[in-house]
């Protein structure tokens, strides 16, 4: 008779809703072997706002300003895919000017939202200094976000039809010439991340997702690039985009440090991309008149800081919609998260979830 | 090398200046465009209730009879859908921020909205 097989007992930690690394709510319960991670179950709903709901109490017009507070940090990008869904569905012919401005302040959010990722990650694998320099760069995106926009967090500056505001030429060549300093900046911060052998030890390895596991988990934005998926919802045509030239960044290793990388080659980008848009901005109207109601539906697609949004709308010829629905990336990479956890140490679980920059705003709505 | 990659950056550090201001000695003045507060020029007004309509937060209270335009700035995001509205350019919206409200003025715009 043979011995029964000696499992090793397993214990339940919890992580969330208030920890250190987050400040914002999500709760995973992990089922640790020793100090292994064997299983994650997670818990979302702690900040469920019912935004989507609203739609019922305002008019689509003010519904702008309800989809910008989807998220603070990716705000813009909201309020412009919520625009763009109105736009088709009431077949609006949205300036040109008006759409490289867009796609101008939406790669500064890009490029802001992925610094402030830059700082997070580098706090939570302890290397606090970095992370200060990686906001001292941020501060000077949000200033330029702020002169053009009006506003740090919140631009306002979208509606149905074009823009709020024009941004005169002479301040766009003054920003243009200010970006090659603040991305000189950008390249030493980055060079550690790169280089840094503390870094490198905490992130290299960790975390491992395969281009195929990403692909049936659904995992979108740098997460997905990370593995080796080659998406980016940009090369959907949507805005100016058609009229600028990029490639998708994409690594291959699937790993913390590969997704590290897409984000920092990600920030040259989009410096890159500032800068076409301001030599090919052209000139003319910024916005034109909306006349009648939505009547209609449509699925708009862009590409977030932390992968590919969704917005639903659907309009039966009323000033309020029948129907709003927005699929953000945070939610879609869950799954791939609690995937990446299962096998990694205890103590590297923080730097596991920060690597798919949750927004749990942006998840609950 | 790769040990020395974040010496650059300290060594800025260590004999540049602070990357932030000594407030309050140094303060930070408004861009331009900063959407600090919305103003109400009343000489020019006609009291159409348009800002009210189009606000979203309906924070902007007008009272046509008795010719008063009032605004709730714990409700105001500074959206400018208001100064884009009015036809007879009343309503500004300008970069610095608004002086903190009195208890009478609060009292007054709660009991305008009720």
């Amino acid at each position: 008779m043979s011995a029964p097989t000696q499992t090793k007992p397993r214990t339940i930690v919890p992580f969330g809703p208030q920890h250190p690394v987050l400040p914002e709510p999500i709760h995973l319960d992990l089922v640790l072997e020793d100090e292994k991670v064997v299983d994650a179950i997670p818990t979302i709903g702690f900040v469920h706002r019912g935004l989507e709901k609203l739609c019922e109490k305002h008019d689509f017009h003010k519904m702008t300003q309800v989809a910008e507070r989807v998220c603070g940090i990716c705000s813009f990008m909201h309020g412009m895919g919520y625009c763009q869904a109105i736009e088709t569905v009431m077949g609006i012919e949205v300036p040109a000017r008006a759409l490289f401005l867009r796609t101008f302040w939406a790669e500064l959010s890009r490029v802001h939202s992925h610094l402030l990722w830059l700082g997070l990650i580098a706090d939570a694998f302890g290397f606090e200094s970095l992370f200060m320099h990686s906001w001292r760069v941020r501060e000077k995106i949000l200033d330029i976000i702020e002169e053009t926009s009006g506003g740090r967090v919140i631009f306002g500056s979208c509606k149905i039809g074009g823009i709020r505001r024009d941004v005169a030429d002479d301040i766009l060549r003054r920003i243009r010439r200010e970006l090659d300093p603040i991305e000189t900046e950008f390249r030493d911060i980055a060079s550690v991340f790169d280089q840094d052998p503390t870094a490198k030890r905490r992130l290299r390895g960790l975390g491992a997702l395969s281009r195929e596991d990403a692909h049936a988990l659904g995992a979108v934005g740098p997460t997905a690039r990370g593995s080796g998926i080659d998406f980016d919802a940009r090369k959907l045509g949507y805005a100016a985009y058609p009229q600028l030239e990029f490639e998708p960044v994409v690594e291959t290793a699937g790993d913390c440090q590969a997704r590290c990388s897409v984000r920092i080659r990600e920030i040259h980008q989009s410096f890159d991309l500032l800068r076409q848009a301001i030599d090919k901005m052209p000139a003319g109207a910024i916005e034109v008149p909306v006349k009648g109601n939505p009547n209609g539906e449509y699925m708009s697609r862009l590409e977030q800081p932390r992968g590919e949004v969704g917005y639903y709308v659907k309009g039966d010829g009323k000033k309020n919609l029948g129907r709003f629905r927005v699929r953000t990336p945070t939610f879609a990479n869950i799954p791939a998260l609690i995937h990446m956890l299962k096998g990694c140490e205890f103590a590297d679980v923080p730097v596991i979830v920060l690597t798919i920059d949750p927004c749990i705003s942006c998840a609950e709505r | 090398m790769a040990n020395w990659s974040i010496s650059k950056l300290v060594a800025r550090s260590a004999v540049g200046t602070p990357a932030t201001r000594r407030y309050p000695f140094t303060r930070r003045e408004p861009f331009a465009a900063t959407r600090g507060h919305v103003r109400f020029a009343e000489d020019t007004c006609v009291f159409c209730n348009l800002c009210a309509k189009v606000c979203p937060t309906d924070a902007i209270v007008v009272n046509r009879k008795e010719k008063r335009w009032m605004i709730d700035r714990r409700k105001c995001i500074l959206c400018g859908a208001c100064t884009e509205s009015c036809r007879k350019a009343c309503l500004f919206l300008e970069n610095a921020p608004a002086p903190p409200m009195t208890a009478a003025e609060w009292e007054r715009i709660r009991i305008e909205t009720e």
